[in-house]
This record gives structure tokens, sequence and C-alpha cells, in this order.
């Protein structure tokens, strides 16, 4: 009994002992948290990556609570940064006031919302923003493929989308359904994206959407449905030619944490490198990132 | 009276063959899923997959962050965890008055072991985070899932104490022995094996829980271990979970490598509850 009871006393100490950081050289050190959307995650895993490997001291850390999660930790003063597929509410900008916290918007790529179905689909290549508003409208009567247009097959339609924290919902609702939050409720929701893939990829009448890299890694398990004659893929999301459903994605800055000079390199380090490593995670860069530059540059004096 | 022997022996064949079926269909399923992961976990695993941090290239994913974080996680729980419900138990069944209060309060720990995993995640970031201002730290994830497994591990203790024969107790008694006494030379070393038994099977449990961490607030991507207990962190399972979410299809080898080592964990955490129970009670 006792060499047990020592041996926990021992075991706890060895792990609670604080190990001295080992001194590096590096001069920049500090910690950057970050949370927020799952469709921005990619950027920013790849930017905190690769700002790491230069920085070594500097420990940023990266979160995924959805956009609506990541400002309730953002809005509290809890990260510096936070990701995020939509603008900030105004009622979550009003608890950041409420904490003395002020934000600056930071728009860092393109997403193309992508309505996609099943390869089988040889009928839905091209849908308008009324067809694809009235499956999805609270209380659509769309049953079958045929109540959407007479030609197509008399099938029930499988519907798959994102789950309600999740900012491309609230992206799509807004513009297609004209409210954002606004949606029918009986279709199969997942805030993980791979969840909608397998099962559009694995139904022959099933429909939904998502992000564009989703589709972009499974380009050849799904079809993407043309919107308004639009086909997204990179070029249409930049040029914002796929509209409506084309959107911004954004980082949000704690304006006294980019005071910070770890803040201020890795927001700099972001940047200077979105216009290499955004269309690597599958997003649209923008055509310069110049005014982000100078926004940090400002913010850091 | 034959055919009624007949008829008897007949019927517990049939049961033994439903009884045959239910439990293969078990077996089946758990060799189906050990195949599924061993044969898709074995191609991304090597010795980098343990010492990389995590990376948006699959093939540059590794599990560090993650192992470290589970080892200090873990490894801070498991005193916290057992000197709380051992001691909890021993007050609970030696020392506690038997009255409406004591039943009250055994009924309600026996009822906190069913409560759902997130729940306690909430609590961990009402109470730890925020109230006690711990901060997301390797601490305040040790407590939140020492209140997860407490319960459990108390209910077990409860159970191996109250198999001791009250012989043994009066025995002690008998020779002099005070209250004290008894339970920390007679009652405890003959119900450590099982305490211990159920105290692992609780850490095993522990060590696969995603949901709770996730919810007090646990980080996804971190490219450091943990310097210290207030340090932030990130667990085996939460990056599976991560991994299984992202957009590139490998990353899907990539989790069923980091589920096929947290598999070994609990296997050689079970095969130590296995080895201590049989160590123990051969003595």
């Amino acid at each position: 009994m006792r060499k047990v009871t020592t041996l926990f006393f021992v075991f706890a100490l060895l792990v609670m002992a604080v190990f001295p950081a080992g001194a590096a050289a590096q001069e920049l050190k500090g910690t950057i948290k970050i949370d927020g959307s799952s469709t921005v995650y990619p950027i920013t895993q790849a930017m905190a990556e690769e700002f790491s490997y230069e920085y070594p001291r500097v420990r940023v850390t990266v979160g995924v609570s959805g956009t609506g999660g990541g400002f309730a930790k953002f809005n509290v003063g809890e990260t510096d940064l936070s990701d995020a597929s939509r603008e900030i509410k105004k009622s979550e900008a009003e608890i950041a006031a409420e904490n003395g916290i002020e934000f600056t918007k930071f728009i860092v790529g393109y997403d193309g919302i992508t309505v996609a179905v099943n390869p089988e689909n040889n009928w839905a290549n091209d849908m308008t923003v009324e067809e694809l508003k009235m499956v999805w409208e609270p209380n659509s009567s769309v049953e079958t493929w045929s109540d959407i247009r007479d030609e197509w097959p008399d099938e029930e339609i499988d519907l798959y989308g994102p789950g309600a924290d999740s900012g491309t919902f609230d992206y799509f609702t807004e513009v297609i359904n004209g409210k954002s939050g606004a949606s029918r409720s009986d279709f199969t929701a997942s805030e993980d994206d791979n969840v909608l893939v397998r099962g559009i990829s694995g139904n022959k009448y099933a429909l939904g959407y998502f992000g564009y890299a989703y589709y972009e890694e499974n380009s050849d398990s799904l079809k993407a449905v043309a919107v308004n004659g639009v086909l997204p893929n990179r070029e249409t999301i930049a040029s914002n030619k796929y509209t409506p459903l084309a959107r911004p994605l954004f980082v949000y800055a704690k304006n006294s944490a980019v005071q910070r000079p770890e803040v201020e390199a890795f927001l700099k380090f972001y940047f200077e490198n979105a216009p290499e490593i955004v269309p690597q995670t599958g997003y649209a860069p923008l055509p310069s990132y110049e005014e982000a530059l100078a926004k940090v540059e400002k913010l850091a004096k | 009276m034959i055919s009624l022997k007949k008829k008897r022996m007949l019927t517990d064949k049939i049961f033994k063959v439903i009884f045959l079926i239910f439990i293969s269909l078990g077996l089946v399923v758990l060799a189906a899923l050990i195949y599924d992961i061993v044969s898709k976990g074995i191609i991304m695993l090597d010795w980098e997959f343990f010492t990389r941090f995590d990376s948006r290239f699959p093939a540059k994913a590794g599990i560090k962050a993650g192992l470290f974080g589970t080892i200090y996680v873990i490894g801070l729980m498991i005193p916290i965890t057992f000197f709380v419900g051992t001691a909890t138990a021993i007050y609970l069944e030696e020392y506690a008055p038997k009255n409406k209060l004591t039943d009250l309060i055994k009924l309600n720990i026996a009822n906190l072991a069913g409560i759902p995993s997130i729940i306690y995640g909430m609590l961990g970031l009402g109470v730890f985070v925020r109230y006690l201002n711990m901060g997301r730290s390797v601490l305040a994830g040790a407590l939140t899932l020492s209140l997860l497994v407490l319960p459990v591990v108390i209910v077990s203790a409860q159970e191996a104490l109250r198999s001791v024969p009250n012989s043994l107790r009066n025995a002690s008694y008998a020779l002099g022995a005070n209250h004290w006494h008894t339970v920390y030379k007679v009652v405890l070393p003959s119900a450590l094996p099982s305490i211990l038994t159920g105290f692992i099977l609780a850490i095993s449990r522990a060590i696969g829980e995603t949901a709770p961490l996730i919810m007090m607030g646990a980080l996804t991507f971190v490219m450091f271990t943990p310097q210290g207990i207030m340090d932030s962190f990130t667990v085996i399972p939460i990056q599976i979970f991560n991994w299984t979410s992202l957009p590139k299809a490998e990353f899907e080898l990539v989790a069923a490598s980091g589920s096929l080592l947290l598999l070994i964990l609990l296997f050689i955490l079970n095969g130590l509850a296995t080895f201590i129970r049989y160590r123990y009670s051969r003595k």
C-alpha cells in the first residue's frame, strides 16, 4: 500500500514539475490565441504552421469553435484573433463593446459555397437562386426533384447542409432565403463537412451545400451545380462572377493585441504570404493585400 | 418422461445458440473495427508521426502535441482522482453515519456517473476556466476530467471496500487497532486490487474523451508541448476528431493512425489493470 502511495506522489511531482523553457536565440516570443470558423481554419492553420517555423518561440494556438463560438471567446477578450466566415453580428459587436474590446476586420480570401449533387445525377446541372430558395426556405413544399422542375425525376430529394453554428449556414440562408438562419429544418445537418460530402456522394438523389475547398478535394465523388449559370471555380469565385454564393472570409483582430510585436509580426506574415498560401488551402486570394498590410501597420503604431 | 427431458435439452440448446449469436455479433463488429483502424492506421504510422507536430500536409502531420497533452492531462488527473476518489469512498463506507443524508449522497454520486460528458465540459468552462481563472490550461483540463470520472471511481471503490469481509475488521479491532489503523492496514490493502482495477478502467475512459475538453477550450492546432500545468494543450482524441473533418481525404489515414495510437494506449492500460488485479489478488 505504501509503495503505491509513494509511486503516485512521485508521479504527481514529476508531472507538476514546471520544466524551464530552453533558451533560444530567437528574440520574438509570446502567445497568439486564435479561435473561430472551421471554414477559415485551413488558412489560419497553414499560416500558423509556416509562422512557427520562422518564429519558433512564438506560440500560435488555433481552436475551431465555429464563427459564433469564436466570437463568444473573442468578445470577452479570451482570444487575440478570431476566424470568421461571416461578418460579426450587431449583437456580438455589442458584447465586445461592453467589454471594451475594439477590433478590426480583415478579409483574408474568398470562398464559394458550392451546391453539390451526386455524380450520377444527370439532370441538375444548373439551378437558379429562386429554385434554391424553393428548396431551402422555411416550410418548403419541395419533397421530390420534380417539385423543382417538372421534367426532373419524381424521386424524393435528400438534403444535406451545415449546422446552425456554422457561418456557411448563416451566409447561405441570408443570400438564398433572405434572412440569416431562416431555413427548412428537415435536412441532415452536420458541422463536419466530410459527413455532408459522404452523404451526397453515396446517394443519387441528394443535394447539399458546403465550402468550396471540400468540393475541390472531393470533385471525383461529387458534382457541382452551376448557380444562375455560373459554376464555382477559383476564377469565378475570386472575380465575384459566382454570385451570390461567393463570400469573403475574415479574420478579426483585437486592436490592443496588434500592438504586441508578435501579433503584429503574425498578421504581417499572414498577409505577405496569403497570395501564395490561400490558393493552396482551396480558397481564392484577394487581388492585393496591400490594404490589409497598411491597416496592420497603422494599428501597431 | 423422455420427451420432457428432450424438450428441456432442446430449450437449453436453443438458448445456447442465441447467446452465441449475440456474442459473435459483438465480436464481429469489434474485429471489423480493429481491422479497419489497423489497416488504415498502419500506413502513416512511423516514428516521425510521434515526433512531428500537426501540419496542413497529411504526410507531415504528427501527433506530438496531442500525445504530450494527453500525458500531461492524464498524468495530473491520476493523482487527483485517485486520492479524492478513494478518500471519498473510505469516508462513505467506513466513517459516515448510516443515515438518510449519507444514503442521499451515495445515490447522487451513482446518478452523477450517468451524466453526459459534455455537461462536465460546461462545468469545467464555467468553474475552472472562467471563475477560478485557470484559463484553458492543462490543470483546468485535468480537473474537468477528474470530475467526469470521479463518480465512477468512487462507486467502484465503494464496491471494493464493501466486499471486504467484516470479520477482518472485527479481528483488527480485537487486536486493539483503532479505526484508522484498521482501514489503512487491513481494509485498504485487501480492497486495493479492485479499487485499482476500477480506477484504471476509469482512466481509460478519460483518455478517449473529446467533448468535455473541446467544450472547456482545449485547442485544435498547437505547435508546442505543454511546458507546465498552466499551459494550453490539445489531446489525441481532439486531433483525431479534427483530422476527420478536414477537406483533404488523406487526413482520414492520419486520423486512423491517431486512433491506432489511442487504441494501443488503451490496451496497455487495460493490460495493466488485469496485471494489477492478478498480482495483488494472488498475495
